[in-house]
């Protein structure tokens, strides 16, 4: 199966860190991405820039509305994903456990839902 | 031949977890092997009634429910569920037809039934909803009143936990061994709830519910026999064995609750209590850290061993609620080590205890941390605080049988 990891942290507490400690935890990510790259898990990943950099658009009756902003003030912020690919719910929260974000902040872990045949979702 | 209705039933009864378990690792689906036993279920008893019950109903009951959901494959034709099916499908074809199915590998089954239905993924009402109804095969309805909601609402919960099952992925397996130990203290931890929902509802005017507390030990049962040796597990069958032998001592016939210190021993489950004692005994002499069960056992075990109220051994006890602070610092249990204080070194000296716990806060809300002062305070004969505790307590308190208690005591106090 597989599953999207969403990295969620408190933003501005991230940012706030020492230097030292950034830089240990970007050491981190590149070791847990060379990991899963190397077991196959990896299908994807990327860092989002800052929710200041965010935009959110909605039409409603015909009228595209963008504001400013992520789509809702939370405590932690979407920050960074992984795409991967795991035998089950078990591994795919084993290596979300495994990645650095899971120490500040949460993973949450979503499956991707497989388009089947005449472009339907089965359930 | 003929064989009567009750007797096929009864076969169902025993059965049902194990053929469920077993199918839903051949068809990979909750649900359809759900249906597909109800189906085989159904076949059984036109045909049983007219012949005999098979020698291995298990087995035929497995092959039966199989040759269902094959049909149901077959009959398929909408595309909603094409997919879901290709699936079991596939997952049939993986899994060869058992001949003979060996006992062995049903075992294996039952623990990965077990493990799934006690994910935590799951929410925790879900977990134990999922393992009444599937492991324990109790009716929806049965399941429904346990947790005192509809019939219906238990019908959707149920649906939804098996559904997210399904769509996350959680595994059909035991857990690996590095996930193992926290895997088992989440089921540990479902069973306990079980019990405990039986054993000392938290709502309602019925004090015992026995036929939960049962389930919840045939449960403690089956994992100590499936995961032999493994000392958490012991000491949480030991647990629930010493509470429920007290069970016929609890309560007056019509319902009100007699204190431990008011039971007549006479009427404890002397054989249950022996069997208790023997398996915290085994827990506490394994390797490693006690389980916080295990120590609760122990307490447990000294009370029911003890010949009155008076002779039990109540330093040791004192002892073991320090060792059970030290595992699970929780102001409930620093509540019931003050209670044990006071049978050691007298109500005065517990009275610190509880007011320094009352000024921490944490308890605000709970009844028995009042209850606890009102009776120290009846000890030391200090009324008027005594009285005033008592309200406080009857205030707070929600099962009506421990309304009625403080009620009296608070009554004696004139």
């Amino acid at each position: 199966m597989q599953y999207l990891l969403l990295i969620y942290s408190n933003e501005a507490e991230y940012n706030a860190r020492p230097q030292a400690e950034v830089a240990q935890t970007m050491a981190e990510y590149g070791t847990f991405t060379q990991g899963i790259v190397q077991n196959g898990n990896f299908k994807g990943g990327e860092r989002l820039r800052p929710i200041s950099s965010a935009t959110t658009v909605r039409v409603r009756n015909g009228k595209t509305m963008t504001t400013d902003g992520p789509f809702a003030e939370t405590r932690e912020q979407l920050g960074g994903f992984y795409m991967i690919e795991a035998k089950n719910l078990d591994e795919a929260t084993a290596i979300a456990a495994k990645c650095p974000g899971a120490r500040f902040g949460s993973i949450e872990v979503r499956p991707i839902w497989v388009m089947g045949p005449n472009n339907s979702y089965a359930d | 031949m003929r064989t009567n209705t009750s007797r096929i039933e009864t076969v169902f009864r025993v059965e049902a977890g194990r053929v469920l378990a077993t199918l839903i690792r051949l068809v990979g689906d909750f649900e359809y092997a759900e249906d597909a036993m109800q189906e085989a279920f159904a076949a059984a008893l036109t045909q049983w009634s007219q012949t005999a019950i098979p020698d291995n109903p298990r087995a035929w009951l497995v092959n039966v429910a199989r040759h269902k959901v094959i049909d149901r494959i077959r009959r398929q034709t909408s595309f909603q569920n094409k997919y879901r099916e290709l699936e079991a499908e596939a997952s049939l074809n993986s899994h060869p037809a058992p001949d003979e199915i060996d006992d062995a590998a049903l075992d294996d089954d039952m623990l990965r039934l077990i493990f799934t239905c006690c994910h935590p993924a799951l929410n925790i009402d879900a977990q134990v909803a999922l393992t009444l109804r599937a492991v324990c095969s109790l009716p929806t309805e049965a399941v429904a009143r346990a947790f005192l909601v509809s019939e219906e609402t238990m019908a959707q919960r149920l649906v939804r936990a098996k559904n997210k099952i399904r769509t996350a992925g959680i595994p059909y397996e035991t857990p690996e061994p590095g996930q193992l130990a926290d895997r088992i203290d989440g089921v540990l931890a479902v069973i306990y709830l079980v019990f405990t929902e039986g054993y000392a509802p938290t709502t309602g005017t019925a004090a015992l519910r026995a036929d939960i507390s049962s389930e919840a030990i045939r449960l403690a049962r089956l994992l100590n026999t499936l995961m032999p040796a493994t000392p958490a597990i012991q000491g949480l069958l030991a647990l629930l064995l010493l509470h429920d032998a007290r069970r016929a001592a609890r309560t007056t016939l019509d319902g009100e609750l007699i204190l431990l210190e008011h039971q007549d021993r006479a009427l404890w489950n002397a054989a249950q209590i022996e069997e208790g004692a023997a398996l915290v005994e085994r827990a506490l002499g394994a390797k490693g850290i006690p389980s916080v069960y295990a120590v609760q056992a122990a307490i447990a075990a000294l009370h029911g061993k003890a010949e009155s109220f008076a002779a039990t051994d109540w330093a040791q006890i004192v002892g073991l609620y320090e060792v059970l602070l030290k595992l699970q610092p929780s102001p409930v249990v620093a509540l019931n080590h003050a209670a044990a204080v006071s049978m050691l070194d007298g109500p005065a000296k517990a009275l610190n205890l509880v007011d320094s716990l009352a000024a921490r806060e944490t308890l605000n809300g709970y009844h028995l941390l009042p209850a606890v002062r009102a009776d120290l305070l009846r000890r030391l004969d200090r009324r008027d605080e005594a009285r005033e505790a008592y309200r406080a307590a009857l205030a707070l308190v929600r099962l009506e049988p421990e309304r009625r208690f403080l009620e009296k005591r608070l009554a004696e106090l004139g």
